[in-house]
């Protein structure tokens, strides 16, 4: 069965058809032609396919196209909007948080969420205390981006990244 | 994936009309379980129904003093509020232990506590498995065991062949909170609106291990309520996975002392959040030493029937929950 949707992507919008077992992820890269994030496992498992959704960082496959109509999307091309590298970015450059690069969007909008999240309060589970504001420790970072895999193994330098952009000293 | 309808209807009230009028209906809330279902095959719906925008996404004060959590809820969004992390640490921190920031941020309060079990059998839609498709038989029994069950099993390796049988754990870490919290849930259904107190939300297999909830086809999750605690009281959720983050619990505990009473759920070792009651029982009033905690635990492990499966078995899960028992009211002695 098809639909209709309209998705904000990278502040642009557009009206495509989806069949209604698209993925969001699909629609954005075989409909819109927005092949920043990943397919990597299809399975939510890997992080390659990291938007934000609505302002907050979510999984691309596992969400349905239909489901999302009217949403607006930032993908990690959408970050460098002018051609200016986004602070994570060029943290991810700095400090050569990526090897072969492919799973470098996800961790990007991943990081991105990760410093909105962190700047609004909220803990997670690697926070000594659940009601005190987290900080930026190696710890906090590696249990933040956890979902973002990395076959090369760059997470020596990604948590650094992550913490130099987020203002922290790494 | 199979072709499927797609609606999203503008209430409540039509969303339980359209499932309850299409047997091959299903709910659709943050996705994060069922849309992988449909792609494994595992679920093969022929209406999908999208209720995300339909429930409540705000957390209420409760005029007992206790929290009402609508179901759009976001896991994040829960584990964020400032008086769940106060009131309820155990939930806060069961919800922080499950799956990633990106996973988190879809997943709702209605949906987590009806994800279905991870048992690699019931996901691999070429092996039998009675919860995928009752009467098939089940994998799990002459196969990996880790992550399986050792209570409310009738014995160690029941019966591959018999339609009842199901050694699948629940995987929710929410779900082991809020059994602890004695949690109620908000229903509407075609029948009408109901409550179901959240220890009973989930079944054992019985003679149905498609089922692993009570509630009736149609029957939509609107709210949890989260019933006040007396002053003083302390909770706290302890999993054990075998990696650091982003993995299903082993095993995992929930624990609440409040005045004399302690509410003890254990999580990776049943079909269902299991409340052991027996130690709850025996620890009543008393002091919470930790001879007195191994001691509650293992009378409640009494009952166990480890499986032996292929890759070891899960006998190791008694000692282990056991002295992840012993460590989280450790904690809150402390």
């Amino acid at each position: 069965m098809d639909a209709e949707v309209t998705l904000t992507v990278d502040g642009t919008e557009h009206r495509v058809r989806v069949d209604t077992r698209t993925s969001l992820l699909d629609a954005l890269r075989e409909r819109i032609g927005n092949t920043s994030p990943k397919k990597g496992c299809d399975h939510g498992q890997c992080g390659a396919c990291t938007v934000l959704l609505d302002g907050d960082r979510a999984l691309t496959c596992l969400a349905l196209a239909v489901a999302h109509d009217g949403a607006e999307i930032t993908t990690a091309d959408g970050l460098a909007a002018d051609g200016e590298l986004h602070p994570v970015q060029q943290a991810f450059l700095d400090r050569d948080a990526f090897q072969c690069g492919y799973c470098t969007p996800g961790q990007v909008c991943s990081a991105v969420g990760v410093l909105e999240e962190v700047r609004r309060g909220w803990p997670s589970h690697a926070s000594p205390d659940l009601t005190a504001d987290p900080e930026l420790s190696h710890d906090e970072v590696a249990e933040r981006m956890s979902g973002n895999l990395c076959r090369c193994a760059a997470y020596v330098n990604i948590v650094p990244a992550v913490q130099q952009a987020g203002g922290a000293q790494a | 994936m199979k072709d499927f309808a797609f609606a999203r209807p503008g209430s409540v009230a039509e969303a339980v009309r359209d499932v309850a009028a299409e047997p091959g209906a299903v709910f659709l809330a943050g996705g994060t379980n069922l849309v992988d279902h449909l792609r494994l095959g595992v679920a093969r719906p022929e209406l999908v129904v999208d209720v995300r925008r339909l429930t409540s996404r705000e957390v209420l004060d409760t005029e007992d003093g206790g929290l009402r959590v609508g179901a759009a809820v976001t896991n994040s969004e829960l584990a964020a509020d400032r008086r769940v992390r106060e009131r309820y640490p155990v939930l806060a921190q069961a919800l922080l232990a499950g799956a990633t920031g990106q996973l988190r941020n879809l997943a709702t309060t209605g949906g987590n506590p009806l994800q279905r079990t991870r048992c690699v059998y019931f996901q691999d839609v070429t092996t039998p498995c009675n919860k995928r498709e009752p009467g098939s038989g089940c994998s799990a029994v002459n196969g990996y065991t880790r992550y399986h069950a050792i209570l409310g099993v009738p014995s160690a390796m029941p019966d591959p062949s018999a339609p009842e049988t199901c050694i699948a754990t629940h995987p929710s870490d929410m779900a082991i909170a809020l059994a602890a919290l004695d949690a109620v849930v908000h229903v509407v259904g075609p029948a009408g609106e109901r409550t179901v107190p959240f220890g009973e939300l989930h079944r054992l297999p019985g003679d149905d291990p498609s089922r692993d909830t009570v509630l009736e086809h149609g029957e939509l999750i609107t709210a949890i309520d989260l019933p006040p605690l007396p002053a003083g009281a302390r909770s706290a959720y302890r999993k054990v996975r075998d990696r650091a983050s982003y993995a299903f619990a082993l095993v995992s505990v929930a624990a609440v002392v409040a005045g004399k009473d302690v509410r003890i759920a254990l999580g990776g070792v049943a079909h269902k959040p299991w409340r052991a009651t027996r130690a709850e029982e025996l620890l009543r009033g008393g002091e919470l030493t930790e001879h007195a905690v191994r001691h509650a635990v293992e009378v409640e492990l009494t009952a166990a029937q480890p499986q032996p499966g292929i890759d070891g078995g899960n006998g190791f899960k008694i000692p282990l929950v056991t002295r992840t028992a012993v460590a989280t009211l450790r904690d809150l002695e402390a």
